[in-house]
């Protein structure tokens, strides 16, 4: 653990050697999740609802999952290169190393200029928040803080599979994305609108809604059942599996020898 | 001309051999398409009233977007080109007798033609066979088919000099990062990218719809569903030639003013 906080500071130093195209990034990534931001709020303000949730709430929902994103992408972002270690072969300096592979795949890159996107996540909690209609209980806070967690967490385990798969295949699936990207885009409103095919993949296929749209229901008050308050823990349990085949990857490696 | 055409020619030939990446992104832009398609159809049911179009249309609309992402993609940018400016390499290109400003148009438009063509025909071929409300329609009438293929064309032209306009912008900020990031946002919020502009207010429409962006996707889209028709889609298109005559007059004084007093950086 040391050792990572020790590879963080490095990190820290290297990136802040460029202050001014740090700055520009952190900003470039705030506008660009404010347009997503104002879609949203154009649509309700033509629709006034979707399925009968508010503006207010589906912020709540946008909000988790773009927090749960930044800062799953700032600390785990380092297995989305994965495949570039794989195919320049520096994976093999790695595994010479006397310390866990992942450790050093996950310090070796730490985007810190994804706060622009986590800013944006954090000001929209903020509208949120007082206007959703919540009370807000020790229960309902705690409901939110495991969606984030749990949130991070699925998507974590969805960084370590992308790089687990890459194992196989050398180069990265842009197919992933579809499960990263494409769920923060559009997991900005709650999965049911989606209709019940997709909210059933998303629940036990790649566990999005675990964190995303249970939890959710029983914050907004839409349920009444204080378990699917859990359900974000299960998605936690999504990183073994996941690891698992991370580690049969590895297992299985051969160097490209390039 | 012939020079133009050959940097356009090994581009487009370069691009095509990507084939395994455009499966990848044929299976992910399906996807998202299937998904937007979904998402637009709860918002439909919470308040059919409050739809600007018949939903048959939007899916249409959804569905060109996604097949046509490359031909419009405010992202698709060449870093080459970028580094180039910023290592002083592009000192090597401005060596050569041929327009710079001509060389990077053919090269960009290259870029995005390979790549659609990879990708748009499985698309739309997918698209057209799903059930009724959710699949892609035929264009709304030979009138509009036909205006549709000339705003495609000129949609086209714009978003490639919109994209000459910030590669050019390198040469006074000589790192484009902010920049590009910026315009890439803007482009994709007043295009119609993130939701069609019909989507928006009324008030905000009328603006949106005079900028240089809503002539990139948006005009062209409209058109073939049948949004637009008669007299208002020939003002779109002429206004699309404005902005194309704008823009690319803008591009080449940007890149006359950079040539007489750029200083090529060393190293």
């Amino acid at each position: 653990m040391r050792l990572y906080f020790k590879y963080v500071a490095i990190i820290i130093k290297s990136q802040m050697q460029y202050k001014a195209s740090f700055f520009m990034t952190v900003a470039g990534q705030f506008l660009v999740s404010f347009s997503a931001f104002f879609g949203v709020y154009f649509m309700f303000d033509r629709f006034n609802e979707v399925e009968g949730f508010s503006f207010a709430e589906v912020l709540i929902c946008f909000s988790t999952v773009l927090l749960a994103f930044s800062l799953s992408e700032c600390f785990f972002r380092g297995f989305d290169t994965f495949p570039k270690l794989i195919r320049s072969g520096s994976l093999d300096r790695l595994l010479l190393r006397p310390r866990s592979v992942i450790l050093q795949v996950l310090t070796s890159t730490i985007e810190f200029s994804r706060v622009g996107r986590f800013l944006q996540a954090v000001i929209m909690l903020c509208i949120a928040i007082p206007t959703c209609g919540v009370t807000w209980t020790f229960a309902k806070v705690m409901t939110l803080l495991l969606m984030v967690i749990g949130g991070m967490a699925v998507y974590c385990a969805l960084f370590i599979l992308y790089a687990g798969i890459s194992f196989f295949t050398i180069e990265g699936l842009e197919f992933m994305n579809v499960f990263t990207d494409g769920t923060r885009e559009f997991g900005k409103y709650p999965l049911s609108i989606y209709g019940k095919g997709v909210l059933s993949f998303f629940t036990y296929v790649i566990p999005i809604a675990l964190f995303q749209y249970y939890p959710f229901l029983y914050l907004i008050g839409r349920t009444d059942n204080a378990w699917y308050a859990f359900l974000p823990l299960i998605g936690i349990v999504f990183i073994l599996p996941c690891y698992a085949f991370f580690a049969f990857g590895l297992s299985r490696y051969k160097s490209t020898g390039s | 001309m012939k020079q133009y055409l050959s940097f356009f020619r090994i581009r487009f030939v370069g691009g095509l051999q990507y084939r395994a990446a455009a499966l990848a992104g044929i299976v992910t832009q399906f996807a998202w398409g299937f998904l937007s398609v979904l998402m637009y159809k709860a918002f439909y049911e919470s308040n059919p009233d409050a739809f600007p179009m018949e939903f048959s249309q939007l899916s249409t609309y959804i569905w060109l977007q996604q097949a046509f992402l490359a031909l419009f993609m405010p992202w698709l940018f060449e870093q080459d080109i970028f580094d180039s400016i910023v290592s002083g390499n592009v000192a090597y290109e401005l060596c050569r007798p041929c327009d710079i400003y001509n060389m990077w148009f053919a090269r960009n438009a290259a870029i995005r033609l390979s790549n659609t063509v990879l990708r748009c025909m499985p698309i739309l071929l997918v698209a057209a066979f799903l059930p009724a409300p959710f699949k892609m329609t035929l264009p709304a009438g030979w009138l509009n088919a036909a205006l549709f293929i000339v705003s495609m064309v000129l949609g086209f032209l714009v978003q490639v000099s919109i994209s000459l306009v910030i590669y050019i912008s390198a040469f006074y900020t000589v790192s484009a990062q902010g920049i590009k990031m910026l315009s890439i946002t803007l482009t994709e919020f007043l295009s119609g990218a993130v939701i069609p502009i019909p989507f928006f207010p009324e008030a905000v429409q009328k603006v949106f719809n005079v900028l240089p962006f809503a002539s990139v996707q948006n005009t062209p889209f409209l058109i073939y569903v049948g949004y637009t028709g008669g007299v208002q889609a020939g003002i779109a298109i002429a206004l699309q030639v404005a902005w194309l005559i704008v823009l690319f007059a803008a591009g080449r004084l940007l890149v006359r003013r950079a040539m007489k007093k750029v200083v090529v950086q060393g190293g």
